[in-house]
């Protein structure tokens, strides 16, 4: 392939997506006439949460993908590092969910270094809307894909995020936001635990406190597997960035929950 | 109606070339060279905005010199391939030989079919899993494209700085050692360069995913300011 130049007329500038669709490799080209709703099973990413703390934002999903009422994957992380100082969380179809979280990682990537500077968080977020908007016509066919953007703003700082709807509506939250199909659930466990003056600490704990009970009421939703050693994943984004927060931490907190569940 | 001078094939190559080099000359010189955890790029560069030395990839680097406008053309056409390369196959099969190369036809292409040549020379360098997998390419003004082992000098007062490096480097420099000689060997022996005026990065083998790293103004001043 050749090396691809363009007349400054022409240029894509600092975007990926639109440097793709130049050089026809559109990632978001219409999946034809799949239809989703009706026969085809494809694999479905559940439940994901993001709070926000003293110091930044706490993200957590479990691991479970569902295709139909059979577990499609244990190991799936919907949870990941978007770039330095944000992560990305998604529900909804697994395929195009996750080529979503490349393109978009890529894009974060490709403009840092076209510019020589990051995006702003808002532009990070305002990108993503973008992404998800792009994929209406394959969400109009039931592949429908539910980000959560959180991260750490350093012009603010302050850990800030958004929630996104189908049509790439971008709605910031102020305190936590949850989704995919065990939301009603860990959104509750939140709501009633939730305070404005949260610790790392108590924000880790209550993220799996609200995996916990979604996984126990939501088929769909996958609790901590202490048999292959599966625990979903949480990761604390501060002034620091993007930490993942290891399976044993985890793994201590979820024997206290279940200590506490079954007195 | 004037009939155009007839102008011999080896004349209009040899002024093109001419012209290009002259371009080059007048800007300041640039080194890379290897050390013992990766590459160092170090440029004289006045200007703390408009970078000579960038990043490509997780273990490839850019860098240039003569006319900026030209250079970064290329820089961010080297980014959009490797970026599409990355995306399309895997973040391993991207690799500074094809960028080189890719770089080198279009060098070539402009040098003999455009108006005006390319006033520029620019380096791709990817650091390897281990040294041996080190590779630096210097691509000419004309689309040459060569291989350089240890270190490689880009930009005006090419000997003279050439000179300098053969009998300052070695195999196994720490960085801060790289840094100096790569700043001894820019700045001659009657002259010195003020930290602010040095723009240095590392492809670092041991910096994660992403090797390259620009050193800050304190870290150069500190390394600039270290006896030798």
């Amino acid at each position: 392939m050749a090396m691809p130049i363009f007349s400054p007329g022409n240029d894509p500038g600092s975007s990926l997506p639109e440097l793709l669709r130049r050089i026809g490799m559109d990632p978001f080209a219409s999946p034809g006439t799949l239809d989703a709703d009706h026969g085809l099973d494809i694999p479905h990413a559940t439940t994901c949460v993001a709070i926000k703390y003293s110091d930044g934002v706490v993200m957590g999903g479990d691991r479970r993908a569902t295709s139909g009422n059979l577990i499609a994957h244990r190991f799936m992380e919907k949870v990941v590092e978007a770039d330095r100082y944000s992560g990305v969380a998604i529900a909804g179809a697994a395929g195009p969910a996750m080529e979503m979280i490349k393109l978009f990682q890529l894009q974060l990537e490709h403009y840092e270094k076209v510019e020589g500077q990051c995006l702003s968080l808002e532009g990070k977020a305002n990108q993503l809307s973008g992404m998800v908007r792009s994929n209406l016509p394959a969400a109009m066919q039931g592949m429908v894909v539910v980000p959560i953007f959180a991260g750490y703003d350093q012009l603010r700082r302050t850990g800030r995020l958004w929630t996104f709807d189908v049509t790439g509506g971008r709605y910031e939250e102020r305190e936590y936001v949850a989704t995919g199909s065990g939301s009603l659930h860990a959104g509750t466990v939140i709501k009633v635990q939730f305070s404005t003056d949260l610790g790392r600490d108590d924000a880790i704990n209550l993220v799996c406190r609200s995996l916990w009970e979604a996984a126990d009421a939501d088929s769909a939703t996958g609790g901590p597997d202490t048999l292959r050693a599966i625990y979903p994943v949480v990761a604390v984004i501060d002034s620091l960035g993007y930490q993942r927060v290891d399976d044993l931490d985890l793994k201590a907190r979820y024997e206290t929950i279940a200590a506490q569940s079954n007195r | 109606m004037t009939t155009p001078f007839y102008v011999p094939p080896e004349q209009m190559m040899k002024d093109r070339a001419d012209f290009a080099r002259k371009g080059i000359a007048r800007g300041r010189a640039l080194v890379a060279l290897v050390y013992d955890d990766g590459i160092a790029l170090v440029a004289e560069n006045p200007s703390n905005n408009l970078r000579k030395v960038s990043e490509i990839y997780d273990r490839i680097a850019f860098a240039g010199v003569g006319r900026f406008n030209e250079f970064d053309t290329l820089r961010v056409a080297g980014v959009r391939a490797a970026d599409v390369k990355g995306y399309q196959y895997s973040r391993d099969d991207v690799d500074a030989r094809g960028l080189a190369n890719q770089y080198g036809q279009i060098l070539g292409q402009i040098f003999t079919h455009e108006m005006k040549p390319m006033e520029v020379e620019i380096l791709v360098a990817e650091v390897g899993t281990d040294p041996s997998g080190n590779r630096i390419f210097h691509i000419l003004y004309d689309g040459t494209v060569i291989d350089e082992p240890g270190f490689c000098v880009l930009g005006g007062d090419i000997e003279r700085i050439n000179a300098a490096m053969s009998t300052a480097f070695t195999d196994g420099l720490t960085l801060a050692d790289a840094i100096g000689v790569a700043i001894t060997a820019l700045a001659g022996p009657d002259r010195q360069i003020p930290a602010t005026e040095v723009e240095a990065a590392v492809l670092s083998r041991s910096n994660g995913r992403r090797c390259f790293r620009r050193l800050g103004d304190d870290e150069v001043a500190a390394l600039v300011a270290r006896p030798v």
